[in-house]
C-alpha cells in the first residue's frame, strides 16, 4: 500500500538541515494555529502567552510538562526506531495500552517487595507490548500485510481488550469504571507515600520550593526514558542488531542480498518498537495513573508519538526535544480553557499543522537554498 | 427467528453505509495513486459539520452536502501538500487526521458553549427513511428495507463509482495516473489535476460517510463517534483490492460484525469482547488478502515530470 521508499526518502534527507526544517515547521504550525484562533475570535498572542505561562510559569508546571512528555518520549522513540528500520509503527498506541494493562494487572495481583516488584512489573509489561508489536511484524514478514493497517486494527483490539479486562469482577474497583490501583510496592512515584505522610507534610511545609516541585506526580519515568534513549543510540550505531535494522530500513533488497535475514529483522524491529512504546505505558501506570480505566476512545499517546518522531526527524535526540515541546504545549494548552475559555484542542490543531509542514520538506529545502544563495553572494 | 435475521441484515446495512461512503472515497484516491490514510480526519470533520449544520439551519440534505464540502476542503489541503508540493503522503495524512479531529472538537467547543458533543439534531433534520410506513412495523421487510436514505445512497454511489472507474474515459485516466503517471503524462493526461480532483472527491465521500454517522445512524456528533471508522474504511479498500465492488463486500463484512455486536450486546456476552470482533475479523481478512500485489503501482509515490536540463 504505502511504499517504504517514501519513508526512506524522507529520512534520507535527515542530514541536511533537520533542525532548520523542524524549526520552520514548528513556526509555521504555530502561525497556522494563530490563524485558527483568530478565526474563532480568540486573541492568538494572549492564548500563546497563557500556554507559555502555563507550561513554564512555576517550577511545578515544568515538572508537570516533563511528566506529560515522558510517555511521548517512549512512543516517539518507538516510532522513530521503526522508521529507521523502514517501518511505520502506527501501533504505538495499542502497544502502550497493552503494557499499561499488563502493568496494572501485575501491579495489583503480584505481592512482592518493591525492589523486585518494580522490575518484574516493568519487564512483564514491556514484554507483552513487545509481543503485541511482534504480531504486526510477523504478519508483515509472513503475509505481507502492511504494518500501517495491521497496527491500526491491533490498536482497537488492544483498547477493547483493556475494556474487557478492566470490567472483570475482582479487578474492577466496585462502582467505578476503573481497575483497582496498583500496590505501593509497584509504584515509581518519587516519595509517593512520604509526600502525604505526617512528617513528609510538615517537612514540605518548611521547604516550599520542593513542595511545589513535588506537587506534580514526579517519577522515575524520565530517568528510564533518558537511559533508553542512550541505549538506543548505542545499539543503532555500534551493534550488529542496530546495523541490521538500519540496513533493512535503508534498502530491504540490498540487505537481503548482503545476507541479512530480512523477515527476522522486520519482526525484531516491531518487537523492539513495541517494547519501547510499552515501556512508556508501564511507567505511566507505575508513576502517574496507578490504575487503568474504561476507554471510550484512544488516549492519543501513540498518535502524539507520531508527531514527536516526525518533528524530531526520527533522531533520538530530536524525539526527546520534540516530546518535551509537545508535553509543554499540552500541559500549557490545558490552561487556556480556564483562563480564556479557549478550547485546548487548538494544541491538536497546532500539532497537526506542524506535522503537515514537516511532511513537505520542499518548504525548508527552498528556504535553505535561498539562504545558501545569499551566503554565496556575500562571499563573492 | 425471521425477525432476528431481518434485524441483523437491516442493522448490518445501517452500519455498512457510512463505512461504504468513506471507502468509496478511499477507492478513488488510492486508484489515482494517493494514499488515503487521512480518511479518518475527513470523516470526523464531515460528521461534525453535518451535526452542526443540522443544529443551526440546514435541512438533512443541506447538512449532508455541507459535510461533503467540509471533507473536500480538508482533502484539498491534503492535495496541495501531496500533489502540489510532493510531500510524503503518509506524513501528510497523519497531519490531516490531527487537523480533522482537532478541528472538529475545537469548533464544536467554539459553537456549542465549550461542549465536545453537539446537541442532538431534531427528528425532521435527520436523514429521512424513504420507505418508512410501507411495511408493517417490525416485520421482516420493514427491518431490512426501512433504512435511512444514506444506505441507498451508498449502494447507488458504489454502482456509480464502479461504472465510472471501469467504463468511462475519466475513470481510466484516474487509474492510469495511479498505475503509471509518467506514461499517462506522455499521453497528455494532466496527472496533477486528475490526482487532485480524485483526492478532493475522496474527501467529499469521506465527509458524506461522516454525515451518515452523525445525522442518520445517531443524531449528534461526539468525540468517540468516528473513532476508527475512517481507518476501517481504508482497510476495506485494501481488503477489497482497490475495487469498489471488493470494498463493498469488505464493508458489508465489517458492518455485519458491528451488527452482531449490537445483536448479541443484550444477550449477556461482554460487549467489549464483542466490540473487538470487527477489528479482529478485519485483521484476519487483511492477512488473507496477501500483501500489496494488486495495489495501484504508483500508490504513495509523488510524481514530478522529468525536466530536460
Amino acid at each position: 500500500m504505502i511504499r517504504v521508499v517514501q519513508v526512506r526518502r524522507l529520512f534520507a534527507t535527515r542530514v541536511d538541515g533537520g533542525l532548520i526544517s523542524a524549526s520552520v515547521a514548528i513556526f509555521l504550525g504555530l502561525a497556522f494555529g494563530a490563524l485558527i484562533l483568530k478565526a474563532a475570535g480568540i486573541a492568538p498572542l494572549a492564548a500563546y502567552a497563557v500556554i507559555l505561562k502555563g507550561a513554564f510559569g512555576k517550577p511545578a508546571s515544568v515538572m508537570y510538562a516533563i511528566v506529560k512528555a515522558t510517555p511521548l518520549i517512549f512512543t516517539g522513540l518507538s516510532i522513530a526506531l521503526a522508521f529507521r528500520g523502514g517501518l511505520f509503527n502506527i501501533g504505538a498506541e495499542g502497544q502502550f495500552i497493552v503494557a499499561a494493562l499488563a502493568a496494572a494487572l501485575t501491579g495489583y495481583y503480584l505481592q512482592l517487595p518493591a525492589a523486585v516488584h518494580v522490575p518484574v512489573v516493568f519487564l512483564i509489561a514491556t514484554a507483552a507490548a513487545g509481543l503485541w508489536g511482534g504480531i504486526a511484524g510477523f504478519l508483515k514478514a509472513r503475509y505481507g500485510t502492511h504494518e500501517v493497517v495491521s497496527t491500526i486494527m491491533l490498536n482497537w483490539i488492544a483498547l477493547h481488550l483493556q475494556n474487557f479486562v478492566v470490567m472483570t469482577t475482582g479487578f474492577r474497583k466496585p462502582d467505578s469504571e476503573a481497575s483497582f490501583t496498583i500496590r505501593e510496592s509497584a509504584s515509581i512515584t518519587l516519595l509517593g507515600e512520604w509526600k502525604y505522610s505526617g512528617p513528609g507534610q510538615s517537612w514540605l511545609q518548611d521547604h516550599s520550593v520542593v513542595q511545589d516541585l513535588l506537587r506534580a506526580p514526579v517519577n522515575f519515568g524520565i530517568v528510564v526514558a533518558v537511559a533508553v534513549a542512550l541505549a538506543l543510540h548505542f545499539i543503532l550505531k555500534k551493534t550488529t542488531a542496530g546495523y541490521t535494522l538500519r540496513a533493512i530500513g535503508f534498502n530491504r533488497r540490498a540487505a537481503a542480498y548482503g545476507g541479512i535475514d530480512v523477515e527476522r529483522g522486520l519482526v525484531m524491529t516491531m518487537v523492539a518498537a513495541g517494547a519501547i512504546a510499552g515501556a512508556g505505558g508501564a511507567l505511566h501506570v507505575m508513576g502517574v495513573a496507578k490504575n487503568i480505566a474504561l476507554l471510550t476512545s484512544m488516549e492519543g499517546y501513540g498518535f502524539d508519538g507520531l508527531a514527536v518522531a516526525l518533528m524530531g526527524n526520527a533522531s533520538i535526540a530530536g524525539c526527546g526535544v520534540s516530546a518535551l515541546l509537545l508535553g509543554a504545549l499540552k500541559y500549557g494548552g490545558a490552561k487556556m480553557q480556564a483562563v480564556l475559555g479557549a478550547p485546548s484542542e487548538i494544541i491538536v490543531i497546532i500539532t497537526g499543522a506542524i506535522v503537515f509542514f514537516v511532511g513537505i520538506p520542499r518548504i525548508s529545502r527552498e528556504l535553505l537554498r535561498a539562504r545558501r544563495a545569499r551566503i554565496g553572494r556575500n562571499d563573492a | 427467528m425471521l425477525e432476528d435475521v431481518g434485524f441483523i441484515v437491516g442493522t448490518s446495512l445501517m452500519f455498512t453505509a457510512p463505512l461504504m461512503l468513506c471507502a468509496l472515497g478511499g477507492v478513488l484516491s488510492e486508484n489515482a495513486g494517493v494514499t488515503a490514510l487521512g480518511l479518518e480526519g475527513m470523516m470526523t470533520l464531515g460528521a461534525f459539520t453535518a451535526a452542526a449544520s443540522g443544529n443551526f439551519t440546514a435541512g438533512p440534505w443541506q447538512a449532508f452536502l455541507a459535510a461533503g464540502l467540509a471533507g473536500a476542503s480538508l482533502a484539498a489541503l491534503y492535495a496541495v501538500a501531496t500533489v502540489g508540493l510532493g510531500s510524503n503522503q503518509v506524513v501528510s495524512s497523519i497531519a490531516v487526521n490531527f487537523l480533522g479531529v482537532g478541528g472538529s472538537l475545537f469548533f464544536c467547543r467554539v459553537f456549542f458553549a465549550g461542549a465536545t458533543m453537539t446537541p442532538p439534531v431534531s427528528l425532521d433534520r435527520k436523514i429521512p427513511r424513504p420507505l418508512n410506513g410501507l411495511f408493517p412495523p417490525g416485520s421482516f421487510p420493514d427491518l431490512v428495507l426501512n433504512q435511512y436514505a444514506t444506505v441507498y445512497v451508498a449502494l447507488l454511489l458504489a454502482l456509480l463509482v464502479w461504472f465510472f472507474l471501469s467504463k468511462t474515459a475519466a475513470g481510466m485516466r484516474i487509474r492510469a495516473v495511479g498505475e503509471n503517471p509518467a506514461a499517462a503524462d506522455c499521453l497528455g493526461v494532466r496527472v496533477g489535476l486528475i490526482r487532485s480532483l480524485s483526492v478532493v472527491l475522496s474527501g467529499a465521500f469521506a465527509g458524506f460517510g461522516g454525515a451518515a454517522m452523525s445525522i442518520a445512524l445517531v443524531s449528534s456528533f461526539r468525540p468517540t463517534l468516528i473513532s476508527g471508522h475512517g481507518f476501517m474504511a481504508l482497510a476495506a479498500v485494501i481488503a477489497g483490492r482497490w475495487k469498489p465492488q471488493g470494498a463493498l463486500i469488505a464493508c458489508l463484512l465489517f458492518g455485519s460484525s458491528e451488527a452482531l455486536v449490537v445483536f448479541f450486546g443484550d444477550r449477556n456476552i461482554p460487549s467489549s469482547l464483542l466490540s473487538l470482533l470487527p477489528y479482529a475479523i478485519a485483521l484476519v481478512v487483511l492477512a488473507g488478502a496477501r500483501g500489496t500485489a494488486q495495489a495501484p503501482a504508483a500508490l504513495g509515490l509523488p510524481y514530478r515530470r522529468e525536466t530536460l536540463n
